[in-house]
């Protein structure tokens, strides 16, 4: 399977990353290449095999729906990059 | 005082004891270190006056007789582990000035311990990478030097956990934590000469770890011994309920596994590992090993592992994706960098554009791809089963064996600037550390010989799920077997 620009470019607006021209240019390249290396995994037959997502066979754990943490807006603002009173800030939403 | 820095983190702990010297003096011995090498760049906030602090502090404790496994010992922390009120920057312009407000739970451990923090270390960029050039802290210089043609090469020091490995090679830091998603811990332990070793998937909890890809990330020591890596592992672990896939099991005294007998246990060969174009030392090197833990008592066993060769390409699905899910908090709004926008769709492009390296652009927009309409059953499905299948080649493979031996790295440390151009030539230094990363089982690489251009190689044993014991119990016996007793040119 190959990508072209156009694809790389929408992949691009998907993640939310600017690429200028250039850098996606190379993108488009080196993107191909990896790609055209995973197509390997093709070989493998992999019909009757359930998708591993977990490796330690431990069920998720399950606690009491109890507040353990939290009301603390200080510390979660403290890194904000702009914030106005108790919020972050960012730019004006035009509708 | 450069006999101080000799000491490894047992004999520093005897020595601490015996009250012949103090924390802070072996600390202050570290901080001179680490200025006089600050050329190799392994250090990117080093905190000398936090550290003098720590070490004071231990040293008042050890006088009142309360003393823990790590107590007074100076470490150095990957800057992926997020330290209250101290810069975390996972190597990426991203969290430009970043500050945690929270520490994790394996630094939390370790101060708990008693250890003492000299500073932050670089890595590559959150943790992608195999040569730690990926920085916006620039890279880290290997320590280590060719004998012969290239002796004025920079030589990388293998990524991600680069100035972990570098730092603890060059006798800058007693021990460092590392993270370890596809080899990140044990690749730049094989490639510094020193021991790695990542534990079993849930063995450490991740949580105050910046996340790269959730269901392989785990945290490890690099020290210069395994004996170290059984004391510093045994202060880092432990169950933590912040992290819901932490293991509730308790943490055995990995220590006392140190028994220094392999008799009778069957170590598997997998005849998979011998991949193409591997050099002929690598070979020779995985040999020797197998020739020592023979001798030793052990029995080896050649074994299959059928799906080896599809653990990788599996392995560049589903960390990309996982990464391209963890990384979508960077948004410029809650923390770290912020580049100008018309409306916050402007502003998340331009931050994100401005804030990734290369690499990790590359590897969120492969994530991004392979989890997108249409394509999520052909990609990230389809690796999640070979992973499945990889698993199933181990667990078959451990119904007749109690460890594995395999070479850790295809080479050993390439040149600053070698390779940057061929991602997938870089993603090769994994082939031997993904496999187990796949199947979340421990590993560990341990320095066993030299190359011809006199650099370090590293050997690899992998045991089963939660089985660390057996692990550090065939790495100590190879460790004493193989007598690697040679130094880096650079550092302290």
């Amino acid at each position: 399977m190959s990508l072209d620009r156009e694809t790389v470019r929408q992949t691009a607006l998907l993640a939310r990353i600017r690429l200028d021209e250039d850098r996606l240019e190379r993108m488009v390249g080196e993107l191909n290449g990896i790609l055209a290396w995973i197509d390997q995994l093709n070989e493998v037959d992999t019909s009757s095999v359930a998708p591993l997502a977990s490796v330690t066979g431990h069920a998720l754990p399950t606690r009491a729906d109890s507040v353990t943490d939290g009301n603390d807006a200080e510390a979660v603002l403290t890194n904000a990059p702009d914030r106005v009173g108790g919020y972050f800030a960012v730019p004006k939403v035009v509708e | 005082m450069s006999d101080l820095l000799d000491l490894d983190i047992a004999g520093a702990s005897e020595a601490l004891d015996a009250r012949r010297v103090s924390s802070v003096e072996l600390t202050a011995a570290y901080l001179d270190a680490m200025e006089a090498a600050a050329g190799l760049n392994c250090f990117v906030t080093p905190t000398p006056e936090r550290a003098l602090e720590m070490a004071e502090a231990s040293d008042r404790r050890r006088a009142r007789g309360e003393s823990g496994a790590l107590e007074g010992i100076p470490v150095g922390i990957k800057d992926l582990f997020c330290t209250c009120s101290i810069p975390t920057s996972a190597a990426s312009r991203i969290l430009a000035g970043f500050v945690p407000t929270y520490e994790s739970t394996v630094t939390a451990n370790l101060w708990r311990n008693g250890a003492v923090l000299l500073g932050k270390l670089n890595m590559d960029e959150f943790a992608m990478g195999s040569a730690n050039v990926n920085s916006c802290h620039g890279p880290v210089e290997n320590p280590w030097h060719r004998t012969g043609d290239g002796a004025g090469d920079r030589l990388v020091p293998g990524g991600s956990s680069g100035g972990s490995a570098a730092a603890v090679a060059a006798r800058i830091a007693l021990g460092a934590t590392g993270t370890d998603t596809g080899g990140s811990i044990r690749q730049p332990g094989s490639f510094c000469g020193i021991v790695g070793m990542k534990p079993s998937y849930g063995r450490c909890s991740r949580w105050g770890i910046i996340a790269f890809a959730s269901s392989l990330d785990q945290a490890g020591p690099l020290t210069r011994t395994v004996r170290d890596s059984a004391m510093m592992l045994g202060a880092m672990a432990g169950h933590d309920p912040g992290d819901s896939t932490s293991a509730d099991i308790p943490v055995p005294d990995f220590e006392a596994a140190l028994t220094g007998d392999v008799r009778g246990l069957r170590i598997g060969v997998p005849r998979e590992y011998r991949v193409d174009g591997m050099p002929d030392e690598i070979e020779e090197l995985w040999t020797r090993g197998r020739d020592l833990l023979a001798q030793a008592g052990a029995e080896l066993v050649e074994i299959s592992l059928p799906h080896t060769r599809y653990a990788l390409p599996a392995y560049y699905i589903i960390a990309p994706a996982e990464a391209s899910s963890n990384l979508a908090r960077y948004d410029g709004v809650r923390y770290g960098l912020r580049a100008g926008g018309d409306e916050p769709d402007d502003m998340y492009e331009n931050t994100r554009g401005q804030g990734f390296g290369e690499e990790v652009v590359r590897r969120v927009l492969i994530g991004t791809y392979v989890l997108s309409q249409g394509y999520y059953d052909a990609y990230y499905l389809k690796a999640q089963r070979v992973r499945a299948l990889i698993r199933n080649d181990f667990d078959e493979a451990f119904g007749g064996v109690d460890a594995i031996l395999t070479p850790t790295a295809p080479s050993d440390a390439f040149a600053i600037g070698e390779h940057e151009d061929d991602p997938i030539r870089m993603y090769l230094n994994d082939v031997f550390t993904v496999p187990s990363s796949l199947a979340g089982l421990p590993a560990i690489s341990v320095p066993a010989g030299l190359s011809v251009r006199g650099l370090p190689l590293g050997l690899q044993l992998i045991g089963r799920m939660f089985d660390e014991e057996t692990v550090f119990r065939v790495a100590g016996v190879l460790e004493q077997a193989a007598g690697f007793a040679h130094r880096p040119s650079g550092g302290a």
